[in-house]
């Protein structure tokens, strides 16, 4: 017997015995808001939630050049499709700004401007899309991530945004910078991936 | 020699530093647990409820989810596959690996791997295979075992992490600075990632109606893993699906929460399919495994509920005797109260091995409260205690229980004992004669005898209600 057939058969042997089958519960995706974390309009709770996970939201197109040159990262990618609204804007800066991520220089890489296609007011997650997301690996290994995206973007609770997830293969929702408490406890950002989550409206 | 729990023998033996180590991580989280769950809600129970129904309702009709989940995960181009026990498995994702030339992989952290020795079978096989959740990894440098569900070193400290690093060459030096041993770790790991051919993750949540296989980590090493290599394969246990996308949002609220006090893990990604053609990064081709390995013997038992869990450690992390042991002393891939019902199950015919762990809880019920799936762990505990007693499996520690069973059946017996025990608060008990007795008692003192107070209390009350 294939372990197929063996699993299915061995299940419904098992279920023989069940006599009282649960029903699936009709529920309220409501039931699931975080009411203290919705507080206000969906951009203000986004800020709010998104702070409190280490992430930085930026207003303007200057507080970005201003925020990469304090911190020295001045060499990285921007997608493409951003370099009208972003890039452009960094390159007149003075900041090196490069449109093919070449994967062969990952580390080269300080800043990653991608397109993140949404977010989640309630958690304070950008949401990434392969759909739209020029390269994942432009989004994970630069110390800096920057997601770009629009107000209306924002989803305001998980559970509309997992309405609205869309058909691509590949969707993150990233809730903060890359995190470890795994050595005695201690939290750590940045450990694969960007140490820094930057959140761009524009 | 006195007999002892084996769990007991364990917790008396281990570093002070271990369990201090084991004691302080799991109380951290658990406050974290508590703080945020109640911040964020008025009613969390209602929300544990719900995820214990929803979770039953699938695990009662798991073979139409499952099915549904392969029509649904192939439609969108992952290659299927169904392996009944661990070496099942294995073949599977060996004979992957090989017919692709695949020799270099990086892994994600898995607790189904770790039960069928997934590493150390593909490294036998000539697979360079690297753990690189960074606990695992340090795990892997020091060919040990996880401790802990979400935190695989929960018993290590930074200087033994640090010696390890200066001895497998990953550092030059010793430093054992966490944040240095991190970046350390980033630097090696990412190297690996970029070189890798394939990545094996496990999987958190399948949903049966759209084939999205849901993978979280907070430090983004499965996502990390993923985007360069060209093959991924998830190896899932097939009690991990949800009926609908709509319920992930409830499982991810909970696991987040009940795991590590965040609202969401970090990286949460909603894989269902390789990628796409106009994608630079991500695996062109994915594979789902689907394991059995004693899971339908589990469905079979009086305790399916446990094969509710999502893993999330929270019982871990309250039960006091997983903090005084930590998880080695379980013996077995899951620890504390969810491995103390788990592990024996899964052992299938070594049952009698691991029957001793059903007694090793106080049973004080601080596992169900916790649990986000609402698993009754307690009673759970007791059915196993049963089935080892009906299967007649002498275990360490347990003592007989006979003369206290006919005690406590008749009543004239009991009455009588009840009263002349009063005896005993004149008695220098400590000598006793018995000497597991003595030893008990060498750690205790005991409070002033107040026996068959409770029926004299009683009829005298209602004598009273009757009068009145
Ligand atoms: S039994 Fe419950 S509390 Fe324990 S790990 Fe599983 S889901 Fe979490």
């Amino acid at each position: 017997m294939s372990s197929r057939d063996a699993i299915f058969s061995k299940i419904r042997t098992a279920l023989t015995d069940v006599k009282a089958k649960a029903d699936y519960p009709d529920y309220d995706s409501a039931v699931l808001y975080s009411k203290p974390r919705l507080e206000g309009t969906s951009r203000e709770a986004f800020t709010r939630n998104f702070t409190a996970v280490s992430g930085k939201v930026v207003n303007s197109i200057a507080d970005l050049v201003t925020f990469l040159q304090q911190n020295g990262q001045t060499r990285g990618y921007c997608d493409p499709v951003l370099m009208a609204d972003v890039g452009n804007a960094l390159a007149a800066a003075g900041l090196t700004v490069e449109t093919a991520y070449d994967r062969s220089r990952y580390e080269d890489y300080q800043f990653g401007i991608t397109r993140a296609t949404g977010a989640i007011a309630e958690s304070g997650s950008l949401i990434l899309d392969d759909a739209h997301t020029s390269d994942r690996l432009a989004a994970l290994s630069p110390w800096v991530h920057v997601g770009v995206l629009k107000e209306s973007e924002i989803h305001r609770t998980i559970p509309d945004a997992m309405a609205g997830l869309g058909p691509s293969r590949n969707i993150l929702w990233a809730t903060g910078p890359s995190k470890t408490a795994d050595v005695e406890g201690i939290l750590i950002e940045g450990v694969h991936g960007p140490g820094l989550q930057l959140a761009l409206f524009i | 020699m006195i007999d002892h729990q084996l769990i007991d023998t364990y917790a008396r033996e281990i570093s002070e530093e271990k369990q201090t180590s084991v004691i302080s991580g799991s109380a951290a989280s658990t406050d974290k647990r508590y703080t945020v769950l109640f911040k964020d809600y008025e009613n969390p129970d209602e929300l544990r409820k719900l995820a214990g129904k929803i979770k039953d309702h699938t695990l009662h009709h798991l073979d139409s989810y499952l099915e549904q989940a392969e029509v649904s995960l192939q439609r969108n181009g992952v290659q299927v596959h169904f392996a009944d026990t661990g070496d099942d498995a294995k073949a599977t994702i060996l004979s992957i690996l090989k017919d692709r030339g695949i020799s270099k992989l990086t892994k994600s952290k898995s607790m189904a791997a770790e039960e069928i020795h997934l590493n150390p079978y593909l490294i036998e096989h000539g697979i360079e295979c690297l753990e690189s959740d960074l606990g695992e990894f340090i795990i892997q440098l020091d060919d040990d075992v996880p401790s802990h569900i979400v935190r695989p070193i929960i018993h290590k400290n930074r200087r033994e992490i640090a010696r390890t690093f200066q001895r497998e060459g990953i550092a030059a030096d010793y430093n054992d600075d966490p944040e240095t041993i991190t970046r350390r770790a980033r630097v090696f790991l990412r190297e690996k990632y970029m070189q890798a051919e394939a990545v094996i993750t496990g999987g958190n949540f399948i949903s049966a109606e759209s084939g999205r296989l849901v993978l979280v980590t907070n430090e983004g090493n499965s996502r990390f893993g993923m985007a360069p290599s060209k093959v991924h394969i998830a190896l899932v246990g097939i009690e991990k699906l949800v009926p609908t996308d709509k319920d992930l949002a409830v499982f991810l609220n909970l696991l987040g929460r009940s795991a590590t006090g965040q609202q969401l893990t970090v990286y949460t990604e909603f894989i269902s399919g390789p990628k796409d053609t106009s994608q630079p990064s991500g695996p062109e081709e994915m594979h789902v495994v689907f394991l059995n390995n004693g899971r339908t013997d589990v469905l079979e038992s009086n305790c399916r509920e446990i094969l509710r869990c999502i893993r999330c450690s929270a019982c871990q992390n309250v039960c006091p005797v997983y903090r005084q042991a930590s998880g080695h002393a379980y013996r077995a891939t899951y620890g504390g109260p969810v491995g103390a019902v788990l592990s024996p199950l899964l052992a299938g015919k070594e049952f009698p091995e691991l029957a001793d762990l059903p007694k090793a809880s106080s049973l004080c019920g601080a596992c169900n409260e916790v649990c986000p799936v609402d698993i009754p762990i307690p009673d759970l505990l007791l059915r196993l205690r049963d089935k080892a007693k009906r299967e007649k499996i002498h275990s360490p520690g347990a003592p007989p229980m006979s003369p206290f069973a006919t005690l406590a059946t008749t009543p004239s017996l009991w009455r009588t004992a009840m009263t002349m025990s009063k005896a005993m608060n004149h008695l220098p008990i400590q000598v006793a004669p018995v000497k597991p007795l003595q030893e008990w008692l060498g750690q205790r003192t005991l409070p002033e005898w107040h026996g068959g107070d409770f029926r004299k209390w009683f009829n005298s009350r209602s004598n009273k209600s009757k009068q009145s």
